[in-house]
């Protein structure tokens, strides 16, 4: 069938995507404005990036919020890969339906649950808030976000693969490393992507979760919004913004190369 | 394979636990702000001394101040009230994207995408940024000669619903788009033959089947919005506060932790089935390969 886009459905995308852009394109161009009002217009000036690059309090913020991304991301995708290879592969095991529920309540559960719940739990142990508990509770909500992206990887690959591997003699751990890995490998990717911007962008779990010495930058974000808008404030968030930005292009640039592989791979033997 | 198992059970399970037994002990002032009432290390008696001293005045508590209810029930209409605009928002504009050509629908699917990947709080601020006093979206409304007067939008429920459905609009997008983009085009060719107008084609044939999307993203936007915080604190007025604000009060501000954690206990019986609800369907959604 013909697909035709009516006036309708492109209306509602075009205004979607519209509502969707026009905030962050205005708080961009006015991260730019000369003028310490921040409602009037004054013309281009970089006067706040410049302003930025000596606020001592707010690059250190950044720089904890970084490791601390790294750092649960990582670890998250560790965990999120296993327990997403125990869903898919080990079949009906025993405390299973605890385990796919302990993976898929994060996801929809209110941030203020999950932060107090993991706060109480550090003091009832007794443990020094700061940088290390942050990164505990940020891995603890992003491996589920991993595990749901690779499950749906190991699901949709084709099995017979690592079959074939182990009829002719692989190991399985060989067989793990050089079939399995390689083929969910995108999954991995962007699974580690999208828990560094969640443990990037978090600030409730945070909040409840940090001590001294862990300000993220979301909190301090936070603090000077609670106390009115400032064209600092623009300047940190166009940062943020462009930082994420760069990430996915090269992400998505890295991720178009990966199915053109595919693609060449299967022609290959079609044309012989 | 055992790791995330017990991380899980350590992280998310035990942390439950504990506020649950936080929830039924006393409020205290000192650090930390309450009387532990179970001490393993003392033994039998302990237990049985604990069972003797679970107290549900913090429960108690909440259920006689009329401030906690209407936060439970402000927090429940502003779920119920966003989720319906968003429906009606998203699914339009899923609708849109799943009829597009197909060659254009990677781009669109990742122009709904991209804003989910920029921080959540930045584009909230983004809204304080234009709904002020002496904002651009007043400017704009003076400027046209639309009002005469410039109404206050920050801290109402308008700018609470607009700060929500902004942020939530690609849960809600996705999941449709994934059911419609599935969708055999033939059907509807099928019902155009046997006679069918396009308008009842559509009620009769594509919102039955888009229903298992429409469901999880209202799933998907519901229950996080019911425990919403960062919008209303900073697009809502302090009149009327959503029960994630009266949580993150009682906590930071009261640090009074057992009747926090009563609060939390409560919000998750609110939630409990909407949650098992989703779970089914992520669960059957990722096992039977889509």
């Amino acid at each position: 069938m013909m697909r035709k886009a009516s006036w309708f459905n492109i209306a509602s995308v075009a205004l979607g995507l519209a509502f969707l852009y026009m905030p962050i394109v205005i708080l961009v161009i006015y991260s730019f404005n000369a003028s310490r009002l921040v409602t009037v217009w004054a013309g281009w000036s970089t006067r706040w990036y410049l302003e930025l690059i000596n606020d001592r309090a707010m690059l250190e913020s950044a720089w904890v919020t970084l490791r601390i991304a790294v750092l649960s991301a990582t670890v998250a995708t560790v965990l999120g890969t296993l327990a997403a290879i125990a869903l898919v592969r080990f079949g009906r095991f025993r405390g299973r339906l605890l385990f796919a529920g302990m993976i898929y309540a994060p996801l929809v559960m209110p941030e203020v649950i999950t932060g107090l719940s993991l706060l109480l739990l550090f003091v009832a142990v007794d443990i020094n808030r700061g940088f290390w508990t942050v990164s505990i509770a940020h891995t603890t909500l992003t491996m589920c976000f991993v595990t749901v992206v690779v499950q749906s990887r190991l699901l949709s690959f084709d099995r017979s693969l690592e079959e074939a591997a182990m009829n002719l003699g692989c190991p399985p751990w060989k067989t793990f490393l050089t079939i399995t890995l390689p083929l969910i490998a995108p999954a991995l990717v962007s699974g580690w992507m999208l828990a560094f911007t969640l443990s990037l962008d978090d600030l409730v779990i945070a909040s409840f979760t940090t001590g001294p010495g862990a300000t993220t930058l979301p909190i301090r974000i936070y603090s000077e919004i609670r106390l009115g808008v400032k064209p600092e404030i623009n300047a940190v968030c166009t940062v943020v913004i462009a930082f994420v930005a760069l990430g996915i292009v090269a992400a998505s640039l890295l991720g178009k190369l990966q199915p053109l592989e595919h693609k060449r791979a299967a022609r290959v033997p079609a044309a012989a | 394979m055992l790791i995330p198992y017990l991380w899980l059970a350590a992280f998310f399970l035990v942390p439950f636990l504990i506020v649950l037994k936080i929830s039924l002990s006393h409020t205290l002032i000192a650090q930390p702000p309450y009387a532990p009432v179970l001490d393993l290390g003392a033994g039998w008696d302990a237990l049985k001394s604990f069972f003797v001293a679970l107290s549900f005045e913090n429960y108690g508590f909440i259920a006689s101040d009329r401030l906690y209810l209407a936060s439970y029930l402000k927090s429940l209409e502003v779920g119920a009230g966003s989720t319906l605009l968003l429906l009606l928002i998203g699914f339009p504009l899923a609708y849109g994207m799943a009829r597009a050509p197909r060659g254009w629908q990677p781009a669109l699917f990742m122009m709904v995408v991209l804003p989910f990947w920029t921080s959540f709080l930045i584009r909230i601020y983004a809204w304080v940024n234009i709904l002020q006093r002496d904002g651009l979206l007043n400017q704009v409304l003076l400027a046209l000669r639309i009002v005469d007067e410039p109404p206050a939008w920050l801290a109402t429920d308008t700018a609470v619903y607009i700060g929500i459905v902004y942020s939530y609009l690609p849960f809600m997008v996705l999941p449709i788009y994934a059911t419609l983009e599935k969708m055999d085009d033939t059907l509807i060719e099928a019902a155009a033959d046997l006679g069918c107008p396009r308008w009842k084609a559509f009620w009769l044939v594509t919102l039955p089947l888009s229903l298992p999307g429409v469901l999880a993203g209202a799933l998907l936007c519901f229950i996080p919005i019911v425990g919403e915080f960062v919008i209303p604190d900073l697009l809502g007025s302090s009149q009327t506060t959503m029960i994630g604000q009266t949580l993150w009060t009682e906590f930071f501000a009261n640090k009074d932790w057992p009747v926090a954690s009563a609060v939390a206990v409560v919000l998750l019986c609110l939630l409990v089935a909407p949650i098992l609800i989703y779970q089914q369907m992520q669960a059957r959604g990722l096992e039977t390969g889509r």
